[in-house]
């Protein structure tokens, strides 16, 4: 699956690139060169107790030597004993952050004497995602396949000029599970740079790849040297190990039919029970699309404008509709949740909607596991058991 | 041009909620523009006649005198809107509901027997219907105005009814309960705040009362595991909207394991 020869890698763009070496500086002036190209430079950085998202510009702003520990309803940063750069995997927000971000307005008006005049929305910076995951770099090919297509306007408008320097991760979380949905732990496509840290035996390097023109045009400029095959091999062996590590799993086959099977499984309440409906699991998701369209206007009615922000199917007015709310139980409202993602996703957009980057499990506050729901679900099918059995009454009936 | 009426009228209360309207800092002028405050006493000595076009209504009925005000307040109006959690769900006093009104009395007055009080604090809408809720301890000022335009253009006022954990996340904050063990009421209470709390590394109260379909019973099980004792439990569910239905269950529901399990 992952090969572990020293091979080179076709860019997007059809040309054949070398892996390169750089060091700490050489990453230091890869963010440089960004920046002098009119990138904002958005990367992980340490924020409280926790690593989020923010404008970096150097490595000096990037966690250095902190490694998360992730369980189910946890998430907590530990020092690690050396100065790995990416010593860290996914922590509550994603680059759907800065592709849609909450609260974007879309269409602002003002009046006139005789109408009103439209005021065109600011232009949003030119973005370099900086440190993506391969689960991420795959979430941004899902969301692309959902809003490119349409022509959305606050998407395109951020992604088409947006930079990806992606992050092979070789210490994946224990809640991670990308090595099921075939999303990582290495990056196929999608990026423009894909980066590997290799950390070992007195030795500190990245691999760097380029993913498109743009990215050999931005590595050209560094002081890179060809890599040798061994440090090729050093770090193909990290992620290839990292793939074995993998904290969860979740199986892939038969899912829809699976899932589309057990609409009615008595299991679902089982889940609501525990469910708070508090939608920190689709805020999380970097899949997750759903937004909702909002009103405002100046008091005295001289502006008015259309305001775009992220919404559930957690909520109830996510589905509510002459007479009512049509999802009203948190079991069938997590039942949505779950058979998008895995499900009708495949319908929509022929692939799931689930890239196994874990943060739905880590992120919710009362630990609900996506991968040990879906091996319940397996487990109680209503294909196999029959509804009378006592596994599926005892669920039925708590 | 005739402006639309506005009263602004006190019960049992702190006065906070009023005073989120004069906070209004910027948008005062604005607001004086557009309507025309009839009937403010924290604001001004001067009172026009009723009716009024729209009435805002602070705090909790704690009196047979402010039981039968309420009815006449709501004669007075087409459009009654209660603001805060006295208001909306009986307010911190309405801890009074759980023992015996006579007996705080005296001990806190030296002449009881000059109080005429009611056993219990109950939310405004328990006596007269209501037209719309603004939920808060106090209430955010933005909200207010919000509802205050929807009023005036005629439309449904913007005030989501899910957790707290949808405004945390939109901030793009951490969540304190995942990321540092802090029990955090945020999953079961209404957006409102902002995430006022959690944004500042604390859980949230529950200042904005329960959501729109709470589910405090699996919250409550979480803390317990995060080492909350079933006191603290109580103490958290019990304040300022303690008489909302969802969180006094849940906080009688705690209350009797404690007898129980007979620790205090
Ligand atoms: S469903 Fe969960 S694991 Fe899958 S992509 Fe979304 S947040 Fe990640
Ligand atoms: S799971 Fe829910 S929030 Fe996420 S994309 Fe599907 S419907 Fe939207
Ligand atoms: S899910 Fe995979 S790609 Fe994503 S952070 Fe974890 S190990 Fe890395
Ligand atoms: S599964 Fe967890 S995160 Fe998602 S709505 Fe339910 S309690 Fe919240
Ligand atoms: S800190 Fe509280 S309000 Fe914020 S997401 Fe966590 S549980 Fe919800």
């Amino acid at each position: 699956m992952w090969p572990l020869v020293p091979y080179t890698r076709a860019s997007q763009d059809g040309e054949v690139t070398a892996p390169l070496v750089i060091d700490r500086e050489g990453v230091d002036a890869l963010i440089g060169e960004l920046i002098n190209r009119g990138y904002e430079v958005v990367g992980p950085t340490v924020r409280g107790q926790t690593i989020l998202y923010d404008t970096i510009t150097s490595t000096g702003d990037l966690p250095v030597g902190i490694r998360d520990r992730q369980e189910a309803g946890t998430y907590r940063l530990e020092k690690r004993d050396d100065d790995a750069l990416f010593g860290y995997v996914v922590g509550p927000q994603s680059w759907k952050q800065f592709l849609t971000p909450p609260g974007t307005v879309f269409w602002k008006g003002l009046r006139t004497e005789d109408g009103f005049e439209t005021v065109a929305p600011e232009e949003p910076p030119k973005y370099a995602f900086f440190g993506a995951r391969p689960c991420d770099v795959a979430a941004m090919k899902i969301q692309d396949d959902v809003y490119l297509p349409i022509e959305d306007g606050l998407y395109t408008s951020r992604r088409k000029r947006s930079f990806t320097v992606a992050v092979n991760c070789t210490e994946p979380a224990s809640t991670c599970f990308c090595a099921s949905m075939g999303t990582g732990p290495d990056v196929n496509e999608g990026y423009d740079i894909a980066l590997t840290e290799v950390l070992s035996g007195g030795q500190h390097y990245f691999l760097a790849e380029a993913g498109s023109d743009e990215g050999t045009d931005v590595l050209a400029a560094l002081a890179a040297r060809d890599a040798r095959d061994e440090e090729v091999v050093k770090a193909r062996r990290l992620v290839v190990h990292a793939a074995d590590q993998m904290g969860r799993k979740l199986e892939t086959d038969g899912l829809k039919d699976l899932l589309y099977a057990n609409l009615e499984n008595p299991y679902w309440a089982e889940i609501g029970e525990r469910c708070l409906s508090c939608t920190n699991c689709t805020m999380v998701c970097p899949t997750c699309f759903c937004s909702t369209v909002e009103d405002r206007q100046a008091l005295d009615g001289s502006s008015a404008e259309r305001v775009r922000t992220w919404d559930s199917c957690f909520t109830l007015d996510f589905s509510y509709i002459h007479g009512g709310a049509v999802r009203s139980s948190a079991g069938a409202r997590y039942r949505q949740w779950l058979t998008h993602k895995l499900a009708s996703w495949q319908d929509q957009f022929d692939s799931i909607g689930c890239v196994g980057c874990g943060r739905c499990i880590a992120w919710c506050p009362v630990g609900i596991d996506i991968t040990k729901e879906v091996a319940a679900i397996r487990e109680r099918d209503i294909r196999l058991v029959s509804v009378g059995t006592p596994i599926v009454k005892e669920a039925a009936s708590e | 041009m005739t402006l639309p009426t506005l009263a602004v009228h006190k019960f049992a209360s702190c006065d906070g909620c009023q005073l989120s309207l004069l906070d209004l800092e910027d948008e005062l002028l604005a607001v004086a523009g557009v309507i025309q405050i009839a009937n403010f006493m924290e604001a001004s000595r001067e009172v026009l006649p009723p009716p009024y076009d729209v009435t805002l209504v602070e705090g909790s009925i704690t009196t047979a005198h402010d039981a039968e005000r309420i009815k006449q307040i709501r004669e007075e109006t087409p459009v009654l809107i209660t603001i805060g959690a006295c208001a909306t769900a009986g307010g911190i006093q309405a801890l009074r509901n759980w023992k015996d009104v006579d007996d705080f009395s005296r001990y806190v007055y030296a002449h009881p027997e000059y109080l005429d009080t009611l056993q219990t604090s109950t939310p405004v809408a328990d006596h007269v219907s209501v037209d719309f809720e603004l939920r808060g301890c106090p209430v955010s000022k933005y909200q207010l105005l919000e509802v205050l335009v929807a009023f005036l253009q005629g439309r449904r006022p913007n005030i989501p009814t899910y957790s707290v954990c949808v405004e945390c996340k939109l901030k793009g904050n951490a969540c304190v309960m995942v990321s540092q063990g802090i029990p955090c009421l945020g999953p079961v209470t209404q957006a409102g705040c902002d995430a006022l709390c959690p944004t500042y590394d604390r859980g949230c109260f529950g200042c904005f009362g329960p959501m729109e379909t709470p589910n405090t019973a699996a919250l409550a099980d979480q803390w317990k595991v995060m080492g909350a004792s079933d006191r603290e439990l109580v103490d958290a569910f019990r304040n300022f909207n303690a008489w909302s239905e969802p969180f006094r269950k849940e906080s009688d529901r705690r209350e009797a394991s404690i007898e129980i399990g007979g620790v205090r």
